[in-house]
């Protein structure tokens, strides 16, 4: 077993792991930021 | 007479096993339907490429007259040069999906984040059983439970195991039925099972709808380069899909392109499959790792769903069913489907569909996120 490999990985996995949370959570608030300016819009157009 | 021979004697045991390994292939794809769009082409493609001085791969005849081969050919250009094959794919598959549940609880975007756990605890583990760092990788990535992201990652790094890694993919996407439900009752109790939710999504009004494959595009873009071709054109078939004014190319994506690039990746694949390559133990332990993967990465999805629980205890706010933390993995929409029905057996009338496939949707978008960042942060170290 290489051991420098198996450190190497745990930290890809954390890199990994938090880099798809940093983006999801990036694209989740700019879903809940769209969703309020295009409600917004809409409830103006329906006005 | 005896060149008629050459073929015959130039056979061997390896060879012989990938005949058995193509028709195993096909019978899995024709008789119990398992991904036969791609099983079906790569065993017919694991035959055609084992044959003895096959001329479908390049050959020299009778030693002297260069031939080429269509298959190694397509392989060259179409995923050796430009990852072209599993990109252009990309598009068909955007243009497939509807992001509304997703879109209506945004907050289900983080189940499929969790659900990528899978990809990292095979790359551990597949270094622990000695691979190296751009063949752990790419044998993680079959966690990502992608098909043409598993291709393009071991392709982009130059992974010894394309062929076994794709084999992999594409055969734990099928058998996602068995593999989930065993391991989303490893880690949740029959109560936790029974948790009902209810389902007051948002409208999901069209500028949204458009916005949406815009925004992740750049967010993504920005975030991990490397994720832009895939990213890029998932969303750009998304955005065709939901712009409404070009039906007809939308249409297009979902079915021609989609099955004529399905069509060939799966015997072009095949390249990667020819006896000397995929006749080895690390096939048999690329299989296991696979199945690892897919298990770890429901396990994390079903567990940051129960922590999330926690929190939502603390607030006094109902808790959710931990199975939909394991459909954050790419096959849609099976693995929703799975978790419905596994919802429904242990308590009849319970219906977490629509949180499921919200998820699902969820996944696909950080499988390929994964995808790019694996392939960004793995080459750091190579």
């Amino acid at each position: 077993m290489n051991m420098a490999n198996v450190e190497i990985a745990l930290e890809i996995m954390g890199k990994g792991m938090g880099g798809i949370f940093v983006a999801i959570v990036v694209i989740m608030a700019a879903v809940m930021v769209l969703g309020k300016i295009t409600g917004n819009k809409k409830d103006k157009e329906e006005e | 007479m005896g060149f008629l021979l050459d073929g015959i004697m130039a056979v061997t045991w390896q060879k012989m096993i990938m005949y058995a390994i193509g028709i195993g292939l096909i019978w899995l794809a024709v008789k119990k339907e398992y991904e036969p769009s791609l099983l079906l082409p790569l065993g017919f493609g694991a035959i055609l490429v084992n044959l003895p001085y096959s001329g479908v791969i390049d050959q020299m005849v009778q030693g002297k007259v260069p031939a080429a081969g269509i298959i190694e050919w397509l392989f060259k250009t179409g995923i050796e040069a430009s990852e072209a094959m599993p990109i252009l794919l990309f598009i068909g598959i955007g243009a497939m999906i509807d992001f509304g549940p997703l879109l209506s609880q945004p907050v289900l975007f983080l189940f499929g984040a969790a659900a990528q756990l899978g990809i990292f605890v095979a790359i551990i583990v597949a270094c622990m059983l000695g691979f190296d760092l751009k063949d752990a990788a790419s044998i993680g990535i079959i966690g990502a439970a992608d098909g043409p992201t598993s291709i393009l990652v071991s392709q982009v790094l130059k992974s010894n195991y394309m062929g076994p890694i794709a084999v992999a993919a594409y055969s734990y996407m099928a058998l996602v039925p068995i593999i989930q439900p065993f391991a989303i009752r490893l880690v949740t109790t029959h109560k936790e099972r029974c948790i009902h939710m209810d389902y007051n999504p948002k409208s999901v009004n069209r500028a949204l709808r458009i916005s949406f494959p815009i925004a992740v595009t750049m967010i993504v873009g920005m975030i991990s380069p490397q994720s832009v071709a895939l990213v890029g054109f998932l969303m750009f078939g998304n955005l065709l899909r939901e712009c409404c004014v070009l039906n007809t190319l939308s249409q297009s994506a979902q079915n021609e392109l989609a099955n004529l690039i399905t069509l060939l990746l799966g015997i072009t694949i095949s390249f990667s499959m020819r006896a000397e390559q995929f006749v080895n133990p690390a096939t048999l332990m690329i299989m296991a790792l696979g199945l690892v993967a897919f298990v770890f990465d429901t396990i994390g999805g079903v567990l940051f769903a129960k922590l999330v629980n926690v929190f939502l205890k603390l607030a006094g706010k109902k808790p959710v069913n931990p199975m939909i933390g394991g459909c954050g993995i790419s096959a849609f929409p099976m693995s929703s489907r799975v978790v419905q029905k596994m919802a429904a057996k242990e308590e009849p009338g319970n219906i977490i569909l629509m949180q499921a496939a919200g998820t699902n949707v969820s996944g696909q978008v950080a499988s390929v996120i994964a995808g790019g960042l694996v392939i960004s942060i793995v080459t750091q170290y190579l």
